[in-house]
C-alpha cells in the first residue's frame, strides 16, 4: 500500500504496549462499548435484517464476479457525463495521477472528505512532498492531521482519543494550520466542534481543488455516492471548481436500485443512524452547478490479485462500515494502530494481508490477530465470513502456496519463523493418529505430573505462563478412567467389556 | 440408539473429570454410552493455525473411529464446531486440489451425528432437568464457538437452571470472547490475557463462587488466570455439575484436586 506503514512492529509486540496503555483502553472501551450497543438497536429495528445482507453479499458477488464489464461500463458512463476517468494500478501510480491533476490546476492547497482509499495510498504524504497541502475535513481525520498521528478506526479515526486530548491538540496545533482554537476552548463536545467549524470554513471557502473517495459508484449511470453525517463532505464536493475521486474498484454497484439495499445496511452498521444526513451524489458535471472538471481515478492496489482468490475474494464485498471493528474484542484491547494500516481491526487482518501480500512480518502477523469468536461475522452487513478468510490467510502464512501477485500466479515459500512450528505440528499428527504414541504421551504426562513446573522457560511457554498458571496434570487420563469403568459395569452386569481395546498404528 | 462419547484430546489428558461426569449424567439419564479408542484430536488446533493438510488424517480418523455409532456427543461446544463446520470445508478444499482421499465421505459421515453435550441433552433426549444438585453461587460463560458457529442459545442456560441448589448469576459482557482462540493464546499473550483478565473481573463481580462453562479450553485460559490471582472462585465444566447430584455429588477424582 504506502510507505507510511513500513518498519512497524508485527501485530503482537504492538499489542505489547498498547495493551499496556491504561487511557488507550478506557477511550476504546468507551467508544466501543457506546457504538456496539447503539448499532444492534439500530439493526435490531428491521425485521429482514439477514435478507438485506444476503442481498448486499448478492449484489456485491455478483459485481465482483462481472467487475471488467461493470467497470468498462462506469467508465463510459462517467465520460458521457463530463467526467474523466483514470486508472491507477498501484498507490505510486494514483499517487502521480493525483499530483498532476493538482498540478494542473496551479494550485496547491487541497481540501478532503474522508476517505479510506487515500489513506490507504497514504495521498497526504505524497501530495506534502509535492509541496501540495491537503487539509482533511471530517472532524476526526482533522484531529488526527493535526496531532500528526494516524487514524486507528475506519468510520472514527480518532477513537483512540478522548475529548480532553482533543481539545490539547486543537490548541497547540491549529494555529499551525490555519485559524487557532478560540481562546479558552473547553473540551465540550459543542465547542470543540464549533472550534473545527470556524477552523474549516476558511478552507472549504478557499479551496479551488477537493479530493474523496466514495462509498458506491453506479455503473449504469456513472454516479458516485457519498455518505456522511457531518457535511464537510458536502461541502468539499460541491464549492471547489475541481474534484478528484480517488475510489477502489470494488466500489462499484451495477444499478441505482442496487442503492436501496446498501443505503439502508451502511448507516445501520456504522453510526448506528437508520439514515445518514449526508448523502451526496453526482454524475460527472454539472454547468453552472458543483465542480466544473471532474476526475475519477480507480484504484486497484491488490485488488485485482484478491479477486483471484475464490477463498479470501468476499473480502473485497467490503463497504467500510466498522461494526466489525466495533465488536471485535482483539480491537477493543489492541487499538487500531497495532493493525500497522489503513485497514484496522478484523476486516483489515484479512484485507491488508491481501492488498499487501504476507511478506513483511507485520502483514503475515494480522491472519493470526484474532481469537476466531466469530463476533465479526455475526455484525458484518455483507456477511463477510472473517474467521474462515483469516484461517485461509493462516495457511497461506504458515505452509505458502499459489497466490496472484501483480498479476502473475506464483508460489510463495511460508513466512519466516514459522518452521519450528511446523515442526512441533507434524509431531503431534504423529502422536494425535497413533494410539499407541498418543498413549504413551498421557503416559508420559501422567508419570511427570510433579516435576511440571508452574512456569515455562521456552518462548512460548512464557507467553502461557507469565499471567496464567498451566492445568495440573491429572493423576490418570481419562481413557485409565474408563478401562477401569468398564471392568467395573461388566463385573456389576456380567456383559463383556465394549470394544475400545487399543488398536496400533495409523488408520 | 448407539451413542459414543468424543472426550476431546485436552480432556483426555487434562480434564479425565469431564469424561467422567459426561458418562455418569448419560448414564444415570439411561444412555448407554461408548468410549472408542481409536479416538484422539479434532484437528482444530492444527487446521486453526494454518496447517490444514494435517488436519486430513485426523478428519478419517474421526470418522472411522465412530462409524458404527448414531451419536458422537462431546462436551466441547468447539470441538463439535470444528467436526460439523470444518470437517466438510476440509473436503471440499481438498477436492478443489483436485484429492479426495475419503476426506467427502468421512467429512459427510462424521458432521451431522455429532453433537454437543447440551444439544444432546435437549434437543435429542429432550431433557433439561437432570436431576442434578449443586447447591453453590455459578456464572456462566457461553463459549464463542458453540454461542455462533452451533447456535447453543439458551440450551445450557436451561440446563443451569433447572439445576436444583443452583443459584445462578449474571455474567456482564457474557457474550464476549474470553480470549483463549486456541493457539491466540500463546501467538497473542497480551491481547489474549487482557481478554481473560477483563473475563475473570466480570465474572469475580458477578458474586458467584463457580465459573462454569461448556469449553474446558477456555477454562483451562480463566481458570489460569484464577489461580495465579488466587482468587475465590473455581472454573468447572457443566457437565461436572449436571452430573452431581444429592445423593452422589460430583467429586473430582481422576485428577484429584485439578481445579
Amino acid at each position: 500500500m504506502s510507505g507510511t506503514y513500513l518498519g512497524l512492529p508485527a501485530f503482537p509486540e504492538a499489542a505489547r504496549t498498547s495493551t499496556k496503555d491504561a487511557q488507550l483502553r478506557a477511550n476504546l472501551t468507551h467508544a466501543t462499548h457506546t457504538i456496539r450497543a447503539k448499532r444492534a438497536g439500530a439493526v435490531g429495528e428491521l425485521a429482514d435484517w439477514q435478507g438485506l445482507r444476503a442481498a448486499g453479499a448478492a449484489i456485491k458477488d455478483h459485481t465482483l464476479r462481472h467487475l471488467d464489464t461493470y467497470l468498462e461500463q462506469l467508465e463510459a458512463a462517467v465520460t458521457a457525463a463530463g467526467g474523466t476517468v483514470h486508472w491507477a494500478v498501484d498507490a505510486a501510480d494514483a499517487n502521480r495521477i493525483v499530483t498532476e491533476l493538482v498540478r494542473a490546476t496551479g494550485e496547491t492547497e487541497v481540501v478532503k472528505v474522508k476517505s479510506m482509499a487515500t489513506q490507504e495510498i497514504g495521498l497526504n504524504d505524497h501530495l506534502r512532498v509535492e509541496g501540495i497541502s491537503a487539509y482533511e475535513t471530517d472532524l476526526a481525520e482533522l484531529i488526527v492531521q493535526l496531532g500528526d498521528d494516524r487514524p486507528s478506526h475506519i468510520l472514527v479515526p480518532a477513537i483512540h482519543k478522548n475529548r480532553s486530548q482533543i481539545r490539547d491538540i486543537f490548541r497547540t496545533a491549529m494555529g499551525e494550520w490555519g485559524r487557532p482554537a478560540p481562546d479558552g476552548l473547553s473540551d465540550t463536545p459543542a465547542d470543540l466542534a464549533e472550534a473545527a467549524r470556524l477552523h474549516l470554513r476558511e478552507k472549504f471557502l478557499r479551496a479551488k481543488v477537493g479530493i474523496s473517495g466514495a462509498n458506491f459508484m453506479v455503473a449504469e449511470t456513472g454516479t458516485m455516492v457519498v455518505v456522511e453525517s457531518e457535511g464537510n463532505g458536502r461541502m468539499c464536493l460541491t464549492l471547489p471548481e475541481t474534484l478528484i475521486s480517488v475510489v477502489g474498484i470494488e466500489k462499484v454497484v451495477p444499478t441505482f436500485r442496487d442503492l436501496e439495499v446498501f443505503l439502508q445496511t451502511l448507516p445501520r452498521s456504522s453510526t448506528a443512524e437508520r439514515m445518514n444526513p449526508y448523502t451526496s451524489m453526482w454524475t460527472g458535471t454539472t454547468d453552472g452547478d458543483g465542480p466544473r472538471t471532474f476526475h475519477l481515478v480507480l484504484l486497484d492496489n491488490g485488488r485485482t490479485d484478491t479477486l483471484a482468490d475464490t477463498e479470501g475474494r468476499p473480502a473485497l464485498r467490503c463497504i467500510r462500515c466498522s461494526a466489525c471493528l466495533n465488536v471485535c474484542p482483539v480491537y477493543e484491547r489492541a487499538g487500531g494502530h497495532a493493525y500497522g494500516s489503513a485497514y484496522p481491526g478484523p476486516i483489515g487482518a484479512i484485507l491488508t494481508p491481501q492488498l499487501r501480500g504476507t511478506a513483511d512480518a507485520l502483514d503475515a502477523s494480522l491472519p493470526y490477530a484474532s481469537s476466531l469468536c466469530g463476533a465479526c461475522y455475526d455484525v458484518c452487513p455483507v456477511a463477510i465470513d472473517i474467521p474462515s478468510i483469516l484461517v485461509h490467510l493462516r495457511e497461506r502464512v504458515a505452509q505458502g502456496g499459489e497466490v496472484v501477485t501483480a498479476g502473475r500466479r506464483t508460489t510463495i515459500k511460508p513466512a519466516k519463523g514459522h518452521a519450528a512450528e511446523r515442526a512441533a505440528m507434524r509431531a503431534a499428527l504423529v502422536t494425535l493418529d497413533h494410539p499407541v504414541a498418543w498413549r504413551a504421551t498421557q503416559y508420559l504426562a501422567a508419570r511427570t505430573r510433579r516435576l511440571h513446573p508452574r512456569r515455562l522457560p521456552t518462548p512460548a511457554g512464557r507467553a502461557w505462563t507469565d499471567r496464567r498458571d498451566l492445568p495440573q496434570v491429572p493423576a490418570g487420563s481419562f481413557r485409565d478412567w474408563w478401562r477401569e469403568h468398564e471392568k467395573e459395569r461388566a463385573g456389576r452386569t456380567g456383559a463383556p467389556a465394549r470394544d475400545t481395546g487399543e488398536k496400533g498404528g495409523a488408520q | 440408539m448407539r451413542v459414543a462419547l468424543f472426550v476431546t484430546c485436552v480432556n483426555d489428558l487434562l480434564y479425565p473429570d469431564t469424561g467422567r461426569a459426561v458418562v455418569t449424567l448419560l448414564e444415570r439419564l439411561g444412555v448407554e454410552v461408548d468410549f472408542p479408542s481409536a479416538q484422539s484430536c479434532c484437528g482444530q488446533p492444527q487446521f486453526n493455525t494454518g496447517y490444514r493438510h494435517q488436519t486430513e488424517p485426523l478428519v478419517r480418523r474421526y470418522a472411522d473411529a465412530f462409524a458404527p455409532y448414531d451419536y458422537v456427543v462431546t462436551p466441547s461446544g468447539s470441538c463439535a464446531a470444528m467436526v460439523r463446520d470444518n470437517y466438510p470445508k476440509i473436503a471440499r478444499k481438498a477436492a478443489a486440489e483436485g484429492r479426495d482421499d475419503g476426506l467427502s465421505q468421512a467429512a459427510a459421515a462424521a458432521a451431522p451425528k455429532t453433537y454437543e453435550l447440551t444439544e444432546f441433552l435437549v434437543d435429542v433426549l429432550k431433557v433439561t432437568d437432570v436431576g442434578a444438585y449443586f447447591p453453590h453461587t455459578v456464572t456462566y460463560h457461553p463459549s464463542c464457538h458453540g454461542l455462533r458457529m452451533l447456535g447453543l442459545g439458551d440450551r445450557p442456560r436451561r440446563l443451569l437452571e433447572a439445576v436444583r441448589g443452583l443459584e445462578l448469576r449474571e455474567l456482564e459482557g457474557a457474550e464476549e470472547c474470553c480470549g483463549f482462540g486456541g493457539t491466540f493464546a500463546v501467538k497473542n499473550p497480551d491481547v489474549s490475557v487482557a481478554m481473560g483478565e477483563d473475563k475473570v473481573r466480570h465474572a469475580l463481580d458477578s458474586g458467584a463462587s463457580v465459573l462454569c462453562g461448556a469449553d474446558n479450553s477456555c477454562l483451562m485460559h480463566l481458570g489460569g488466570i484464577l489461580r495465579r490471582d488466587d482468587a475465590p472462585m473455581r472454573a468447572v465444566h457443566l457437565a461436572e455439575i449436571l452430573a452431581s447430584t444429592q445423593e452422589q455429588p460430583f467429586t473430582p477424582a481422576v485428577s484429584g484436586a485439578v481445579r
